[in-house]
């Protein structure tokens, strides 16, 4: 292994700003005389807008400007639009209603924008926003999937019959019907999949800076991907053209998802910054956030497995209804459809599969990705399906998912849901996982644990994943709108110093290390003489982004395809000042030699001769040394592995605490195996936030009633044990880095691993079934026999 | 109101003239323009502006800049000495103790007030005392490491 | 945040004088609850009037048979106190129990007296040990002290300057946290004071309140097995989204038996 290359636990770079407080996120920004926004929210989930009065707002001093929907329609501002289009069984297209950045004529969720307040303090705007009267006439509402589906229930949008968004089929309705008919037994299961919101530490913010002299826009936004934002806002929102439009993501505090999205605040900003001529600033503070981020998962499922009698799984029927809330969001359609149905086969060799999705509208914040977006679902719902299959057959849990693994051999596998997994080794993991959990003396810990009056349980799960998002013309037939490649450009300096500009997004992962050990490997060049610069459509050529666990595997490779342009491109030039054929230049640790000669030059030299061309094959190459490359993956990637949590449950109080994790993950080669175990780490507690404490509740009304830290329990220290981490690696098939990704798993193999636990926990008190999250209360219930 | 405070921020005398209601997080970050001390909430919970006040930390997001006059504060920028970091932002980076950052100061800021009591905490001791400061990226695995290890390499000078 | 005016007195009688002036004003302790109710516009104080310049407020005392906590220290020096722990170590334990490390670094047991959040944990202490609540104008019992949410016998203007708790026999606190605020869903103080056998109940009604079916239960057989069987009426009881009623019910004999059990361990 090279010294800070491919495959070294390097210490990050961008952790020095962090540590000192020199970290730049998009609060710590200020520009000249700017102005704080403050946003108006309906304080209702559903009211027609019957008049806003501005003047008293207006009125006060130190106030520039208030601004409403009519002031932006009047500008002619376009709707925020959808990343995805799904259609229906029945061939129609997904109802897709408008989204306008300051709602007009009618709100639709506790926290829909109404107006803008822009003022020389952020106290004046907060205090002149109070006095902006809003005449609303409240309306019906719906907040939950349940009084969505009512019938006569109130609707979100008149052309949506019955809140329906879309009503969509994925596998073979009729091999799956035959399955169920040949089945020897039948498991079932209803699920719920909480409501969760995503609460990166950094609540949202934005900048909109207008520069009249250029007729030039400037957004700093904490966005995961500011070259989509710059697409969807520019094209579709605002009509600015990309050249006039530069978005600028810079120090971003975690995303999980929840920053993937174009918000109207970006709009508004931006918007408002031209009709004011003044740099315009708005933050969230995290009430804010809890009522205006998108939120994710609130799937409500019916599952049957058909099995044999030896347990061989036959077929799958799954029956979801997907809350997407008032508006599409960016991915909000394709999360419940394309990130999750077609994840329902898991490693399992299920023959028929069929899987049925109904996406709502209710009168709720938009639903959108949120880590794992999809695949957690499926995950769970599978999961808590063997699970239950295995209690009710016998079968060990651990021999059920063995008997029904695909095989290494089986691979290439094209599931009945579309996708093709290209490799795998889903027992390896689940052994290594095994072996680490110390599975086989489990029994000796339980009873350990009743000697102490807790009741010990012992809860796997073995998932899968798509990760990699995703080869363009798959993605495009699913229904994405825009492509999904990536890009990345290798600078490398006069004096051999190289900077990488990516269109993957760091936002705590991590990238200006891992992508600056692939630029080690390939180059030579000194760790510390590699800058990796992101997060900028001014700086970087172009990029989708980071999400769904993409940047390695996508981000990664095309940086890897630059950095073969520019060794190729070396090797030329090298081949030059060398006098030799370029057939024979051998580049090895950041020299360039004549094979089986003394003769070399060093990387550095061939980078000045490049620049300072005097001695230099003008007549066929060109000068510089600089390299862009962009990448569409042939396929997905498929990581997955085997999770396996230990609890014990305080019988006198319900209360859960998990005391031993162990996650057998495969991501492929790993770059960086301690930022990998990181990823890992945060996704897991993410997963057992979900399990046991995380829970986004409306009220009846479509009031939020978590809508603080108070209410919503993220996972703190003290809820969480050490983890123990293990891999075990089947390389990528189909991309040179033989990466597969990291970022959700932790997220998509904990949350069935930790109830599974809690219900073996729970064996002698005859408790079936336990939704998310399994919060004390809800385990006592059960426990009293009230599940 | 508009009132004068002064207090000393990482040895430096330094005042502003503020509304009362001013924030002590937000006359640091907005009116001094250290912007290492970071809010996340507006409840109290999050940590992430866990700053000292008179050597005890405290969230600077729930005390008012007024409170905090003639007081001797530290934040972030002021632990590193002559550009030689302190061992507790040594061993948050050799332990991987952060990713996204935005949590960082404060679980810095705190673990040196837990170190200061505590010179030689257990697992258990750290991750209770973390208590009020949220992390969504690390899973708390490796802070908890790094303030173990801070504090060993503190003991040992 | 509204615009209020800050006034930091030095004493006793310029803080009264502040308050007489302004009808609006309000007393500024840690700040631990008011600023983050007046930073969601909640409260609109016209005056904030800070205690943390009077002199006298911030001692922890010992007289031999009592210990007399300032208003203004804060929950992290008694935790911390010698004094406290060796005599009553229940009240270090519980004060160590009360938010965050931050939070007991700046909240003061007269700012969880005054304001009797029903979820918090000093109430549980004062009434518990029989705590007598000394104001700037007289002494108030911890049974005339707690009236209902958020409800004291304070009268406008008047200033806690100390709780003064008599020395118990023994004494333990157990606490069930909500799990996002570490506030108690249910605290219970089972102590055996010079008097009798008191036991208080924090965070399961609208304020603090004795459990006297538990009381005369204890004074009979001072065991957990005592209190097997007691019912807790849920009617009384707070519901929310993190306990119902009936859970709290079940959880004020949980905690009432833990307490109890810690004693005779």
């Amino acid at each position: 292994m090279t010294e800070n290359g491919f495959g070294a636990a390097v210490r990050r770079k961008e952790d020095y700003r962090f540590i000192t407080g020199r970290g730049q996120f998009v609060d710590d920004i200020n520009r000249p005389h700017q102005l704080y926004a403050q946003i108006i929210r309906s304080p209702i989930a559903h009211g027609k807008i019957n008049k806003v009065d501005v003047d008293a707002a207006i009125a006060m001093s130190g106030v520039v400007a208030v601004f409403t929907g009519a002031d932006m329609a009047a500008d002619g501002v376009g709707g925020i639009p959808c990343g995805w289009g799904i259609t229906s069984k029945d061939g129609s297209p997904m109802v897709e209603p408008g989204h306008p950045p300051l709602a007009a004529e009618c709100v639709r969720y506790v926290g829909d924008q109404v107006a803008v307040v822009l003022a020389e303090t952020l106290a004046i705007a907060r205090d002149a926003a109070e006095l902006v009267d809003v005449d609303y006439a409240e309306l019906p509402s719906v907040a939950n999937l349940e009084s969505a589906s009512a019938d006569g229930a109130p609707l979100v949008w008149d052309d949506a019959k019955g809140n329906v968004c879309f009503d969509w089929e994925i596998g073979d309705k009729s091999a799956t019907d035959a399955a169920f008919a040949s089945a020897d037994q039948v498991v079932t299961i209803d699920i719920v999949n909480n409501r969760l919101i995503a609460n990166a530490m950094e609540p949202r913010a934005a900048i909109g800076d207008y520069d009249a002299g250029k007729d030039e826009y400037t957004l700093y936004t904490t966005s995961q991907n500011p070259h989509v934002i710059r697409m969807l806002m520019g094209a579709f929102v605002l009509s600015i053209p990309e050249h006039k439009l530069r978005v600028i993501a810079p120090d971003v505090g975690g995303g999980f998802g929840s920053k993937i999205c174009h918000y109207a605040e970006e709009a508004i900003v931006t918007w408002a910054s031209r009709k004011v001529n003044r740099p315009v600033k708005w933050t969230a503070d995290r009430s804010e956030s809890f009522i205006s981020d998108a939120h994710g998962r609130d799937h409500v499922s019916h599952a049957e497995l058909a099995m044999s009698k030896d347990g061989d799984f036959l077929g799958l029927r799954v029956s979801t209804r997907a809350n997407l809330g008032a508006y599409l969001s960016t991915f909000g359609p394709a999360v419940p459809t394309i990130l999750y149905a077609t994840l329902l086969a898991g490693s399992y060799k299920t023959p028929a599969i069929h899987a049925e999705v109904k996406a709502m509208f209710t009168h709720t914040v938009p639903v959108d990705s949120y880590r794992g977006a999809g695949r957690p679902e499926a995950s769970y719902l599978l999961e808590r399906l063997v699970d239950k299959a295995a209690k009710q057959t016998g079968i060990d849990p651990i021999e059920l998912r063995r008997r029904n693994f695909i095989q290494p051999e089986d691979f290439p596998y094209q599931t009945p849901v579309a996708l093709e997994y290209d490799t795998g080794d889903y027992d390896a993991a689940m052994v290594k996982a095994i072996e680490l959990a110390d599975y086989a003396n489990f029994d000796k810990r339980r009873e350990e644990s009743a000697a102490r009056g807790k009741l010990r349980g012992v809860g796997i799960s073995t998932y899968i994943e798509a990760c990699g998002i995703a080869p363009s013309n798959v993605a495009g037939a699913l229904g994405a709108r825009a492509g999904l490649y990536e890009v990345g450009t290798v600078r490398v300096n006069p004096t051999g110093s190289v900077t990488v500009l990516t269109g993957s997004h760091s936002h705590g992962q991590g990238h200006e290390t891992t992508f600056a050990q692939l630029v080690v490997e390939e180059l030579g060049v000194d760790f510390d003489n590699i800058d990796i610069v992101h997060g900028d459509t001014g700086k970087v050529p172009f990029g989708m982004g980071t999400y769904g666990s993409r940047s390695a595997a996508v981000g990664g490779v095309a940086l890897m395809n630059a950095l073969e342009k520019i060794r190729t491109k070396a090797k030329k030039i090298a081949a030059h000042l060398l006098e030799a054929s370029e057939d024979d230049i051998e580049f090895k640790d950041g020299q360039l030699s004549v094979a089986g000669t003394d003769r070399s030059v060093a990387f550095g030299d061939v980078a000045m001769a490049a620049y300072v061309p005097h001695n230099y094959p003008l007549e066929t190459l060109e000068p510089g040394l600089e390299e862009t490359a962009f990448y569409d993956p042939k396929n997905f990637t498929f990581p997955a592995g085997c999770h396996i949590c230990e609890v014990e449950v305080d019988p006198d109080t319900g209360v859960v605490e998990v005391v031993r994790f162990t996650a057998g993950d495969d991501f492929g080669r790993i770059i960086n195996p301690m930022i990998v175990d990181g990823q890992v780490h945060g996704g897991v507690t993410q997963g057992i936030g979900q399990a046991l404490y995380e829970q986004c509740v409306y009220d009846d009304s479509g009031q939020l009633l978590t809508g603080s830290m108070m209410d919503y329990c993220l996972p703190k220290a003290d809820n969480v044990p050490n983890f123990a981490v293990t891999t075990n690696v089947t390389p990528c098939t189909h991309n040179v880095l033989g990466v597969k990704g990291c970022g959700e798993a932790g997220a998509i193999g904990s949350p069935p691993a930790v109830i599974n636990a809690v219900l073996n926990a729970l064996s002698d008190y005859n408790v079936d079934d336990l939704q998310m999250p399994a919060t004390p209360e809800r385990v006592w219930q059960a426990m009293q026999g009230n599940g | 109101m508009s009132i004068n405070v002064s207090f000393t921020l990482n040895g430096e005398a330094v005042s502003a003239h503020v509304a009362s209601r001013t924030l002590l997080v937000e006359m640091i970050r907005e009116h001094l323009g250290r912007t290492g001390t970071h809010v996340g909430c507006d409840t109290s919970q999050c940590g992430a502006c866990v700053i000292h006040v008179n050597g005890r930390s405290v969230k600077s997001c729930t005390m008012l800049a007024a409170q905090a006059d003639g007081a001797e504060i530290v934040t972030i920028e002021g632990v590193a000495k002559n550009g030689q970091l302190h061992p507790m932002q040594e061993a948050f980076r050799e332990h991987h103790g952060l990713q996204c950052g935005f949590c960082t100061p404060g679980m810095i800021m705190s673990a040196l007030d837990l170190v200061k009591q505590n010179p030689d905490p257990s697992e258990k001791e750290i991750r209770e005392w973390l208590e009020g400061n949220l992390c969504r990226c690390t899973g708390y695995h490796n802070i908890v490491r790094a303030i173990k290890a801070g504090a060993d390499s503190m003991r040992v000078g | 945040m509204y615009e209020f005016n800050y006034h930091r007195p030095t004493s006793l009688d310029e803080a009264r004088k502040i308050l007489g002036d302004n009808d609006e004003a309000k007393l500024l302790a840690g700040g631990m609850t008011l600023l983050p109710t007046m930073k969601m516009r909640l409260a609109s104080p016209s005056d904030l009037v800070d205690l943390s310049n009077i002199e006298g407020l911030a001692d922890i005392i010992d007289s031999g048979d009592a210990i007399e906590v300032g208003a203004m220290v804060c929950h992290a020096e008694v935790a911390a106190s010698d004094v406290v722990r060796a005599a009553i170590p229940a009240l270090s334990d519980l004060a160590n129990s009360i938010g965050d490390a931050q939070v007991r670094n700046r909240g003061t047991i007269g700012g969880s007296v005054a304001n009797s959040d029903p979820a918090a944990d000093y109430p549980a202490a004062v009434l518990g040990l029989n705590a007598v609540v000394k104001t700037d104008r007289r002494e108030i019992s911890a049974d005339d002290y707690f009236k209902a949410l958020f409800e004291t016998a304070l009268e406008p203007g008047e200033i806690v300057i100390s709780v003064r708790f008599a020395r118990p026999k023994r004494a333990a606190y157990s606490k069930f946290p909500n799990p996002a605020s570490r506030y108690a869903i249910v605290g219970v103080m089972v102590a055996e004071t010079t008097e009798g056998i008191r036991v208080a109940v924090t965070g399961a009604a609208g304020c603090a309140y004795r459990a006297t079916a538990m009381e005369d239960a204890l004074s009979k057989d001072f065991s957990a097995g005592a209190l097997e069987g007691i019912a807790v009426d849920a009617a009384d009881l707070l519901s929310d989204l993190h306990a119902s009623a009936e859970y709290r019910a079940h959880l004020v004999g949980v905690m009432a038996r833990r307490a109890v059990r810690q004693l005779i361990a």
